[in-house]
């Protein structure tokens, strides 16, 4: 039998400075939900879930109709058949481990129920924990315990808001791994919400990008992070760098075009664009992929090499963000390690290096 | 010391906590989860006995009692006897008097209660029915407990509905209050000062037990703020 595909359509109007107005379709597996917070993606989450009811459209669930304005179908929150993963996680704290586990199930015969339990614990390996209260476990496995509390239902589909934020990257992916596992055998659309587009690309199959209420894009992670379309999708992605330029040469036959950014004499080229010579585009380029030189680079194949002069540095955990003026101000992001070999400070000549396909062209926000 | 007086007032006493229990939840319940925009309109209402002189409650209740109203009617019609000057018409004066200081205690812990819990809940197939008593009740147990002792204490001392609506019948309607101003007005002042000790103890130790027993119930769930 093929999973059943959950598809959402729906307006809702939250206050008069914001309204959610977003349609896609989320097949089996991951579909990851990014944007900024305040996006809207909470919202989506609370109408799907039937905690809120949108002003109208639809929603169903394979064949099975969750809400629908036109034809007045509005599901009870607890007929849904849904699983929702709370960004506080929303343990019972007055329940054991096993308790919470159970509640959706007690209307299963109880060796059943034990049999279901015992099938979650082990395979989010929580079996030793089953006695303890949410407030006697760590954070990692509070977590766990709420994905299996959510999982052992059944579901025909699972939500998550947020839900490993809190948690560190080695915890996180072994978290991540267990869902994964679980999914291959349990086929059912899993919404992922994040803002964390390094979340988006690990994991997600599709992509839908909300911001203000409404889809800036979806699709397959590479397709949409890798090549965005609008300004606010880079910015949402994590283009650190975002350039006005203007064309200033295009090379048809090498499929390159050479740009000049605003109030700059340097020149970048990037991958040819629908442009014109003479004409205003934008360039978006990622702070991790800018290469930095203590001296001139030679016998490189990264086209664009030019000088420039380190304003400040700045740690932020395991990397550091270097902020480099070269005719506009370009932020690299280098590892400890790369700072202490280059011995970069303030003030230091370097040379940056950027690859021609590292350099986005993106279209100006559609306003 | 007047024992009949002591037992008449705990029986009431019960007798109003224990309705205002099956009362007054719904209640708490409706004005914690409701966005009905008149809301503050019921609120108004059920706070009313706090501002109110009791002689006024007092009186317009022995007024909608009184066998002129449809309700007096109604409930001669059905019994036999009217209802001011009994220990029924005394029950249901009390209970309207003592409303607010079972709802409010009620309704604040309810809201207390993290909304993703009761949106986990029934997300995960539970009724409303089930989550009240699986979820809400529990998390909010201080705030059920408070309500009952305050509205318990409050219907001990009450004096003014009281003469108002029961008057002061030996065994019917003469609680513990009305008997102390009894004895004060005929100067047995040894008899009331026993009488008033009595319900200053208990009205003490019954808070007491109150204040402790709601701290250790937020030790045990710290997630309840």
């Amino acid at each position: 039998m093929a999973p059943d595909t959950l598809s959402v359509r729906i307006a809702h109007r939250l206050s008069n400075a914001f309204a959610l107005d977003a349609a896609f379709g989320a097949p089996a597996g991951f579909t990851m939900i990014l944007g900024p917070s305040g996006g809207g993606k909470t919202t989506l989450l609370n109408c799907i879930a039937g905690f809120a009811q949108p002003d109208s459209g639809r929603i169903a669930l394979g064949a099975r109709v969750l809400f629908d304005s036109d034809e007045r179908i509005n599901m009870p929150v607890a007929g849904r058949r849904l699983g929702y993963v709370f960004q506080n996680l929303a343990l019972f704290p007055h329940l054991t481990v096993a308790q919470n586990i159970q509640y959706g199930i007690v209307k299963l015969p109880a060796d059943e129920r034990r049999a279901r339990m015992m099938a979650m614990l082990e395979s989010f390996r929580i079996a030793n924990l089953i006695a303890r209260k949410p407030n006697e476990i760590s954070g990692g496995e509070r977590q766990r315990v709420a994905l299996a509390r959510s999982l052992v239902t059944n579901p025909a589909a699972l939500m998550l808001d947020e839900p490993l934020t809190a948690l560190d990257n080695a915890t996180k992916s072994k978290i991540l791994d267990d869902l994964r596992a679980w999914n291959a055998s349990h086929e059912i659309p899993i919404l992922y919400v994040t803002h964390s587009p390094e979340e988006a690309f690990a994991l997600g199959e599709r992509v839908v990008v909300l911001e203000g209420g409404h889809i800036l894009a979806q699709g397959m992670p590479q397709h949409v992070l890798t090549t965005p379309r609008h300004e606010t999708i880079a910015q949402v992605v994590g283009f650190e760098n975002v350039f006005d330029a203007t064309v200033r040469s295009i090379a048809e036959t090498q499929g390159t075009m050479l740009c000049q950014l605003d109030g700059s004499t340097t020149q970048l080229e990037v991958p040819l664009g629908h442009a014109q010579i003479g004409a205003r585009i934008r360039i978006a380029i990622r702070a991790g992929d800018i290469m930095v030189a203590s001296a001139h680079p030679q016998g490189l194949s990264a086209r664009n090499s030019f000088q420039g002069r380190v304003q400040s540095i700045r740690r932020e955990g395991v990397r550091v963000v270097v902020m480099i003026e070269a005719g506009a101000t370009f932020e690299v992001h280098l590892t400890p390690g790369a700072i202490g070999a280059l011995q970069l400070e303030a003030g230091k000549e370097v040379w940056l290096v950027i690859k021609t396909y590292s350099c986005n062209l993106v279209e100006p926000s559609p306003q | 010391m007047d024992w009949s007086a002591i037992f008449l007032t705990l029986r009431l006493a019960l007798l109003v906590c224990a309705t205002l229990l099956i009362v007054g939840t719904p209640i708490a319940y409706w004005l914690s989860f409701t966005r009905w925009r008149w809301k503050f309109f019921v609120e108004s209402i059920v706070a009313l006995p706090l501002v109110l002189p009791p002689t006024v409650l007092g009186f317009y209740v022995l007024v909608a009692m009184g066998s002129r109203s449809p309700l007096g009617r109604w409930y001669q019609s059905l019994t036999g006897h009217g209802l001011p000057f009994t220990f029924e018409g005394l029950a249901i004066a009390s209970v309207i008097y003592s409303l607010p200081f079972a709802v409010q205690p009620m309704a604040a812990a309810f809201s207390q209660v993290d909304r993703n819990l009761i949106n986990a809940s029934s997300i995960l197939g539970a009724s409303r029915i089930r989550t009240f008593f699986r979820v809400l009740l529990p998390l909010s147990i201080g705030g059920v407990v408070t309500g009952f002792v305050l509205s318990f204490a409050h219907t001990l001392g009450e004096f003014g509905v009281v003469l108002m609506v029961g008057g002061n019948i030996p065994g019917v309607t003469r609680t513990v209050s009305i008997a102390i101003y009894d004895q004060t007005q005929a100067l047995d002042y040894a008899g009331a000062n026993r009488m008033a000790l009595l319900l200053l103890a208990f009205s003490f130790v019954t808070l007491s037990i109150t204040y402790s027993l709601n701290r250790r119930v937020w030790a045990v769930w710290p997630m309840q703020r």
